[in-house]
């Protein structure tokens, strides 16, 4: 996809077309340069606010495991971080492979006539609110887990720390399948695109030596796409890391660090919904803004690498097709 | 061991595994969707009755929440359908450059920060400004934060959208426009923009549905309402907080009542989906 480029010049003839010409380009630049500030003014603006936490707890608030709103105050994240990155990896886990498979079916091995409409069910999941997902999570997902799939895995490998206590259903297990499914969309689509940016000559190449259709798959078009399937895989892991609603109604929430999978937990996002409008000192309140900070900086980081990942792997397809 | 196959027959099971597991894949990711859509519509109908449509969450129903869902998305699309259209007319048109590509590219880390971060973000700018008198620090709760917000969130989603809808008018409209003699700006107001209306739309109706189901935002901003809308300075409900608050809740008649309310919600929102596929369907089969 090439852009359209102006030539300059053009279309000077009338009079109102000098005045309107410069005028209406610097207004959509302000306005796009606006909508870029935003980004900047929320990071300002955060880390404003975060100052006081900043100054008093220094980086000790990231290792801190407690959260003291009474005298003496004391604000540690340590337990929110672990929380969400439990919760991630267990999304990731569950949620890879599952993508993945999905986007092979779609792009390789589907009849065409049935591509359109399972990839429109598939980014339908992406249309599902998370409150909706957090509702199902509750009632549907949590008394399966709860009365099945947690007994189950507690007869077979309940040796591990891992699968300690009793299953509850609201747990950091549950919140993590609830994020698999939420980012299913998201990875499933952008390897998607990585595959079908790989060029057709790769698997003529391999079909041509006698490869079958997987293995075809498994050396062309995989081993090409691998750079766009790392980053749709960290764009997935931004998602569940920022995601909020789903996981604060099914993770239990519970400021304890435990090994055990069965146990509660508590993510970034669920501990600033839950209790950020109870604030109740001005410190506390910093404390809660530096969570959003912390927050804010590990998915834009996240993001931003996945980011140059996929356009780094999408131009070259297009280079090499 | 050796298998009691030769070396092609095996591989040739392997594939027919593989093809099979990656329709499972497929499958899985498909028995939670229509989970969720079962239940809300079996179990949501059951619930739903015209009182609850009418009467307030003080009152156990949703009309409140209907009405300040309408209210909050209205007033963020009218926020944030001029601006993202404008940044993607300028992504499109004028973006061929260094500055092009930065924006492009910020644009799309936006459309990443969690929501729950802009909700804090809203709630501590609301704060600032009216500490230092502009507006007053008791509208972080408001209807004007949760439009903040929501369009905090809907602005780089209607200007990615808007830039690959442009993107898609051929050079050659925008050529035949330019020779006779019309000035780029008006080919772009007047042709370009006219040309992609229908891509347009769909973006636009896909971000009001991006924002609609929005709840972590909400929940720092226009925080929740038991009454009838009162003021863009007042609190005010919104479908999701009461799906929030239902399903958390410990009465079992709300949280009955909950699915029935993420099936207003669902319907509002694939409806949006839906019309948008249609829209693009008829487009293209027009063309």
């Amino acid at each position: 996809m090439h852009l359209f480029r102006w030539t300059r010049g053009k279309g000077r003839g009338t009079s109102t077309a000098t005045l309107g010409e410069p005028l209406f380009q610097w207004f959509s630049t302000l306005i796009a340069l606006g909508v870029v500030g935003v980004l900047i003014l929320i990071a300002i603006v955060l880390f404003f606010e975060a100052e006081a936490s900043i100054r008093a707890f220094g980086w000790s608030f990231l290792s801190g495991t407690v959260w003291n709103p009474q005298p003496p105050l004391l604000f540690g994240a340590f337990p929110f971080v672990y929380g969400t990155l439990v919760t991630s990896a267990l999304a990731l886990l569950f949620g890879v492979p599952i993508s993945l498979g999905i986007a092979i079916f779609l792009s390789e091995l589907a009849p065409p006539w049935i591509r359109v409409p399972l990839t429109y069910v598939v980014e339908l999941l992406a249309a599902v609110p998370s409150v909706v997902y957090g509702l199902w999570g509750i009632f549907i997902l949590a008394p399966v887990m709860r009365t099945a799939i947690e007994p189950f895995i507690q007869g077979t490998l309940g040796f591990l720390p891992i699968f300690q206590g009793t299953p509850i259903g609201l747990d950091k297990l549950s919140a993590g399948v609830i994020l698999a499914i939420m980012i299913i969309p998201t990875i499933s689509s952008v390897s998607r695109e990585a595959f079908l940016a790989v060029p057709d000559s790769q698997r003529e190449a391999a079909l041509s030596l006698g490869a079958t259709r997987w293995e075809t798959t498994r050396l062309a078009v995989l081993r090409y796409a691998r750079a766009g399937i790392f980053g749709a895989v960290i764009l997935g892991l931004g998602r569940a890391v920022g995601e909020t609603m789903a996981v604060t109604m099914t993770i239990g929430n519970k400021n304890v660090i435990s090994v055990s999978l069965f146990d509660q937990g508590q993510t970034i996002a669920s501990w600033i919904a839950n209790n950020f409008t109870e604030a109740e000192t001005p410190l506390e309140l910093s404390a809660f803004i530096e969570l959003g900070l912390v927050l804010m900086l590990m998915s834009l980081i996240i993001n931003i690498f996945a980011r140059l990942m996929v356009a780094r792997v999408l131009r070259r397809g297009e280079g090499a097709a | 061991m050796k298998l009691p196959l030769d070396r092609d027959t095996r591989r040739r099971w392997i594939d027919v595994a593989m093809g099979v597991a990656a329709f499972v894949c497929v499958v899985i990711a498909i028995i939670p969707l229509g989970s969720i859509l079962l239940e809300a519509s079996i179990r949501g109908l059951r619930s739903l009755s015209p009182a609850l449509l009418t009467s307030t969450t003080g009152g156990g129903g949703i009309g409140n929440a209907i009405q300040g869902t309408l209210i909050l998305i209205l007033l963020s699309a009218l926020v944030s359908l001029p601006v993202g259209i404008l940044t993607g007319i300028y992504l499109a048109e004028f973006g061929k450059n260094r500055l092009g590509a930065a924006v492009r590219f910020f644009v799309e880390v936006m459309t990443q920060v969690p929501s729950m971060v802009v909700g804090i973000f809203v709630y501590s700018l609301v704060l600032e400004l009216g500490l230092i008198g502009l507006g007053s620090p008791r509208l972080v709760f408001s209807t004007i934060s949760g439009v903040l917000a929501l369009s905090t969130i809907m602005v780089p989603f209607v200007a990615r959208t808007s830039e690959e809808a442009l993107r898609l008018v051929p050079i050659a409209v925008r050529e035949s426009s330019l020779a006779l003699g019309i000035p780029r700006y008006r080919t772009i107001l007047r042709v370009v923009v006219p040309s992609a209306s229908s891509a347009l739309v769909t973006g636009g109706l896909l971000g009001i549905a991006r924002v609609a189901g929005e709840t972590a935002p909400l929940l720092v901003t226009a925080f929740g309402s038991n009454d009838w809308f009162r003021g863009l300075d007042q609190p005010i409900e919104s479908l999701p907080h009461t799906i929030y608050v239902w399903a958390t809740g410990p009465y079992v008649a709300q949280n009955q009542a909950a699915w029935g309310v993420s099936l207003v919600l669902v319907v509002m929102m694939l409806g949006l989906s839906i019309v948008s596929r249609v829209v693009i369907r008829l487009r293209s089969v027009s063309r």
